[in-house]
């Protein structure tokens, strides 16, 4: 083995993927460093606590064989990834090193991982409607251009079919290229990893799309690096290329079981149920580099996909990121087990940019007020359907009991849709339309006469012999 | 100000935005200090003998040990002068164009120093003194337009008594040309269009009154059942999407102020492009100018440095009170503040403090508390009678959603009206999501005579008979949750129904509907009777026997409930039109069973 330059050998002490050491001049906070074992491993760290007295040092890769005689060089910089055209098409793990066999990337240019913030007043509003084809989103939840959107989900739901579909079906309207994907996958088993990638080379998409990879038995701590790198590749081809680009990352609960860990590790206060009190802003470092930046052709849409411990919406990982992404889709056992799929619950779900995206000249004048209607005829419907579990359907009021109906009809025909299905926005809108029409005009407090008259089955149907 | 040379200290530890120097003996604590062969702005947060522990503003990547400090000698100051208003500043002031020219790309690089005011800037200055003018501080030395406002030039609180010696004619000035020289304690100053204060310190002024009078945001549920004053202090909690940062936007859109800061901590990046976009666009009724010309923007988003956080409410509350202090009416939104509570522990937990609730340093009450003190209605400084105003208004994001959690807890004491979200409301659509038997405003009581004389009506006996209504028709729900709506009496249906039509029309208010968006007091009030008379005229039919069925599929109830889109000037003459074909419908269902 040959190691050049300066090395120290002043390790005190190794505690999980710490390495710590006495004091060495001229060491900066969140220098890349490599540590080199006497039999000759070699694993990537950075700085994380700069002294006079004392260093910290967190370790890529599982620490075992690294002990207080291992050797640590100082490379003079922060951890930074080669970054060009060349990553198209390839797999990376999660320290951004190729797993395909192919030839390493011949670097445009070297990318700090963290990144930097987006200037607030040079991001460029994101206000056009993207199509996934699901009658649930895009009516509903609509995904707009540059929009940070997760999944929550639990185990054992169908998030990976449903995060694999609209990776299959999206389109900007009017817009002939198709989305590049960034996709990441944190502490996933390897079946999952098989689905997305046969997945992807059904649809063609390989070429277009870049993949990290951190599997269930890969170092937990490369976890912590497998989001940023992937965002890293993602802002690239987004803003340097000009490529729109959809970033899924799953699942981002291994992450915060990562820094979690980690945190520790380096035994600080923990916040509430051991995450760390910064988890909130670490999060955000991640997620708020979606996005569209003024002059700048391309676009990062990022569709993050977590599971909720226990299916638990207040649990801090599902909470924290609802405080920082623009909405998010919730998929619902219930709906599930009783055969709905995709299982999206759109009441606890939402867009927050949706308002922006849609109406008239994006996707149809009425879109806004169909989804308005849906969602307070639908809690309605939930309402009731919720009594029939005490009193039973019999004890319903007549308008309760058409509710009811409605919820079902809803959940059967405007939910649920094939995998393999694409619908339109014009189809949405029109199975809604058609669902919508069984409710008494009475009941429309969130659409305008002059739409009713429009767009209501009815109407349309009544104009229609008047005209002939 | 001072260009004192001060010594330079070493740094000897850097544990992300915590740094520690040594060899900075005579620092003082809150001192602005530059960190590194960057310059990296920091403020020193403990003393401990010749060692400074310093919270640095900007990410500390590439910092070493054995670089050095250099000490300011001064606070973390904000300028204050003509040119704030239609600004987006930082949590430290700096200027965000600026920041992305300097730059010269979108991303935010660090080590960038830029002052919040433009120099090269002309402002028109009409002097008000004249030479030989006993003054002090607070008073008015001339004025300058700016945006949509008249922009004093006062004494700076500095000077408390002086004599003008020289004053410059009306005429175009930047503000680093002196307009006025003045004789203070035997020494003669230069006073300018601008002056630093120190942010963490309130601005003097001469007494604190008790606000009284409503600070009309147009939003209904607000206005009516949880008012805040001129003057006065709100909280807006609630889990994530239940509307805490589109009520924001409400008020900081619609709210009668004659200037608005918004802070924007630790919240999207795209919360802020949003306000960039719509209010160049958005005209203020008032002035008939676009309501950028009115507001200030911090924005120091949840991506940015944690630090920063901190400091950027104290930044935007020293605005507030730098226009309050010009007998403005000044309202300050700030979204979120748990955000900037946390920037406080994970501060204190990183200087290794003792934490009390939930990881909190002890002193978080005290800090809450400084920021919402500094709300009020005040006689302002100098020699005229004139009276200013700061309203606070602070989004709370408590985690999990539960109020029962420390930073909640604590501003529930400091506030006089709280408006609790809701999140099963929100899930519904029902917004804004305020939930009214959870919420409070102390301020209601005072208010009886100020919409009798400003809207016409007695509002708040509508007030009273529509809350009690709604706390009838919640219990009655908690029966029928029970026992199911079908196994109620008609005459306990009605009251359901009729508690409905206040709900869905009254107090759920679209953000994005052009009409509904805003509501003046008159047609809150005008809006509210007309709902109200729904119940009154409808019982006799419960009596008369007309089936529950029949009144609830009316016709006049579709008017009634699409009644708040009729624009303002309509409004007078559809309302009456509405109550007199439910009259008609009424007698014609009575008619039929009779
Ligand atoms: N950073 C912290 N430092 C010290 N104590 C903490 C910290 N965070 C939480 N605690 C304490 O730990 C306990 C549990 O915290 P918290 O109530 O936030 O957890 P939780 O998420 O509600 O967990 P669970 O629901 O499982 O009880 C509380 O007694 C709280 O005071
Ligand atoms: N008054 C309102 N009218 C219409 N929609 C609203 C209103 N208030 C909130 N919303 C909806 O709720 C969403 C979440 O609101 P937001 O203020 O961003 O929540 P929070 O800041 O509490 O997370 C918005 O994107 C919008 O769709
Ligand atoms: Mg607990
Ligand atoms: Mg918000």
């Amino acid at each position: 083995m040959s190691i050049y330059g300066l090395v120290y050998k002043d390790v005190d002490q190794v505690k999980g993927p710490l390495v710590i050491m006495r004091g060495v001049p001229g060491v900066a906070y969140e220098e890349a460093v490599r540590i080199y074992s006497e039999s000759g491993r070699e694993w990537f760290g950075r700085v994380l606590e700069a002294g006079r007295d004392k260093i910290v040092i967190q370790v890529l890769g599982d620490t075992e064989g690294l002990d207080s005689n291992a050797m640590v060089k100082f490379t003079g910089s922060t951890l930074k990834m080669p970054v060009s055209d060349e990553m198209l098409g390839r797999v990376f793990n999660g320290a951004g090193e190729p797993i395909d066999g192919g030839p390493r990337i011949r670097a445009d240019d070297y990318r700090d991982i963290n990144g930097a913030p987006i200037n607030p007043a040079k991001r460029d509003y994101p206000d056009e409607f993207i199509e996934t084809g699901l009658s649930s989103i895009d009516g509903m939840l609509s995904l707009i251009r540059g929009q940070k959107l997760p999944i929550f989900s639990e185990s054992g739901l169908p998030h990976n079919e449903v995060a694999a579909q609209i990776a299959r079906q999206v389109v900007v309207p009017g817009k002939a290229e198709r989305f590049s994907i960034v996709f990441a996958a944190i502490g996933l088993k390897y079946d999952d990893v098989l689905f997305f990638r046969r997945q992807f080379e059904e649809f063609g998409a390989l070429s277009r799309s870049v993949l990290f990879l951190n599997l269930a038995d890969d170092p937990v701590i490369e976890r912590i690096t497998t989001p940023r790198v992937a965002l890293t590749a993602a802002e690239y081809l987004a803003f340097d290329l000009g490529m729109d680009v959809l970033v899924i990352i799953t699942d981002m609960t291994n992450y915060c079981e990562a820094l979690r860990e980690l945190s520790s590790a380096r035994e600080e206060v923990p916040s509430r149920k051991g995450y760390p009190g910064y988890m909130y802003s670490d999060l955000a470092s991640i997620y708020e580099r979606a996005g569209r930046i003024i002059g700048r052709p391309g676009s990062i849409t990022f569709m993050p996909i977590l599971t909720m411990p226990g299916g638990d919406l207040t649990h801090p990982i599902p909470d924290l990121t609802g405080y920082i992404t623009e909405g998010q889709i919730f998929l619902d056992l219930d709906l599930y087990n009783r055969g709905i799929y995709p299982p999206i619950n759109v009441l606890p779900s939402l867009s927050r940019l949706m308002k922006d995206g849609i109406g008239q000249g994006k996707t149809r004048e009425d879109h806004k007020e169909v989804s308005d209607q849906l969602y307070a005829a639908y809690s309605q419907g939930t309402k009731a359907r919720e009594l029939v579990q005490i009193v039973g359907e019999a004890g319903l009021s007549p308008r309760e009991k058409l509710y009811l109906k409605f919820a079902r009809r809803f959940e059967n025909e405007f939910v649920a849709q094939g995998f393999r299905e694409r619908r339109s926005i014009e189809e949405t809108l029109d199975i809604a339309w058609n669902i919508l029409s069984i409710l008494p005009e009475s009941e429309f407090t969130r659409i305008s006469e002059k739409t009713l008259d429009k767009y209501h089955p009815k109407k349309r149907a009544e104009a229609k012999i008047k005209g002939e | 100000m001072s260009e004192l040379i001060y010594e330079k200290g070493v740094i000897v530890h850097i544990k992300g935005p915590v740094v520690e120097a040594d060899e900075m003996r005579g620092a003082r604590i809150r001192e602005v200090v530059y960190v590194g062969e960057e310059k990296l702005i920091g403020e020193i947060v403990r003393i401990k003998g010749d060692r400074a522990i310093i919270q640095v503003y900007e990410p500390t990547g590439g910092v070493k040990a054995g670089e050095y400090v250099e000490r300011t000698g001064e606070p973390l100051s904000a300028e204050l002068g003509p040119g704030l208003l239609g600004l987006v500043l930082d949590g430290l002031g700096r200027p965000l164009e600026v920041v992305a020219e300097k730059a010269g790309g979108p991303f935010i690089i660090r080590g960038i120093k830029v002052p919040t005011l433009p120099r090269d800037k002309r402002w028109h200055w009409s002097p008000t003194v004249r030479v030989g003018d006993g003054v002090i501080a607070g008073d008015v030395l001339g004025v300058v337009p700016e945006g949509s406002i008249t922009h004093k030039v006062m004494l700076p609180p500095k000077i408390e008594k002086a004599r003008v010696l020289e004053v410059q004619p009306e005429g175009d000035y930047t503000i680093e040309e002196p307009i006025a020289v003045v004789e203070h304690i035997g020494e003669k100053k230069e006073v300018k269009m601008y002056h630093k204060w120190p942010v963490r310190n309130p601005r003097p002024f001469r007494e604190k009154l008790a606000p009284v009078e409503l600070l009309v945001t147009g939003q209904r549920v607000i206005d009516t059942f949880f008012p805040i004053v001129k003057g006065g202090a709100s909280a807006v909690p609630g889990g994530f999407g239940t509307g805490k940062t589109v009520a924001l936007y409400q008020i900081s859109k619609w709210a009668d102020a004659d200037v608005v800061v918004y802070v924007g901590c630790g919240e999207r990046g795209n919360e802020i492009t949003y306000l960039l976009h719509t209010f160049p666009e958005l005209i203020d009724p008032k002035s008939g100018r676009p309501l950028l010309e009115r507001s200030i923007l911090i924005a120091n988003t949840s991506n940015m440095p944690v630090p920063a956080r901190e400091a950027s409410i104290f930044m935007g509350i020293t605005y507030a009170e730098y226009y309050r202090d010009m007998g403005l009416n000044v309202v300050l939104t700030a979204d979120s503040t748990s955000r900037w509570a946390e920037a406080l522990r994970e501060l204190s937990s990183r200087l290794e403090e003792i934490p009390s609730e939930r990881g909190y340093p002890a002193y978080l009450p005290d800090y809450i508390a400084s920021f919402y003190e500094r709300a009020g209605r005040v006689k302002v400084m100098g020699n005229r009678d004139e009276l200013g105003s700061v309203a606070v208004i602070g989004a709370v994001s408590p985690s999990g959603g539960d109020l029962n959690e420390p930073v909640t807890q604590h501003t529930m004491r400091f506030v006089g009206a709280f408006w609790a979200l809701d999140k099963e409301l929100a899930f519904k659509r029902h917004f804004p999501s305020i939930n009214w038997l959870r919420s409070f405003s102390k301020y209601a009581g005072g208010l009886k005579e100020w919409w009798i004389k400003n809207s016409g009506y007695d509002m708040m006996s509508y007030r009273d008979k529509a809350i009690a209504l709604l706390q009838r028709s919640s219990s009655l729900e908690e029966v029928a949750r029970v026992v199911g709506e079908a196994a109620l009496s008609d005459e306990n249906r009605l009251i359901l129904l009729s508690a409905e039509l206040i709900k869905e029309s009254f107090l759920v208010q679209n953000a994005y509907h052009d009409i509904d968006s805003y509501c003046s007091p008159e047609k809150q009030a005008l809006l509210l009777r007309t709902l109200l008379e729904f119940y009154d005229r409808a019982k006799p039919m419960i009596d008369a026997g007309v089936p529950m069925s029949e009144i609830s599929e009316m016709k006049s109830l579709g008017d009634l409930r699409r009644l708040k889109f009729v624009p303002e000037e309509k409004f007078k003459d559809t309302a009456k039109e509405v109550i007199s074909q439910l009259e008609t419908e009424i007698s014609s269902l009575i008619a039929k069973v009779g």
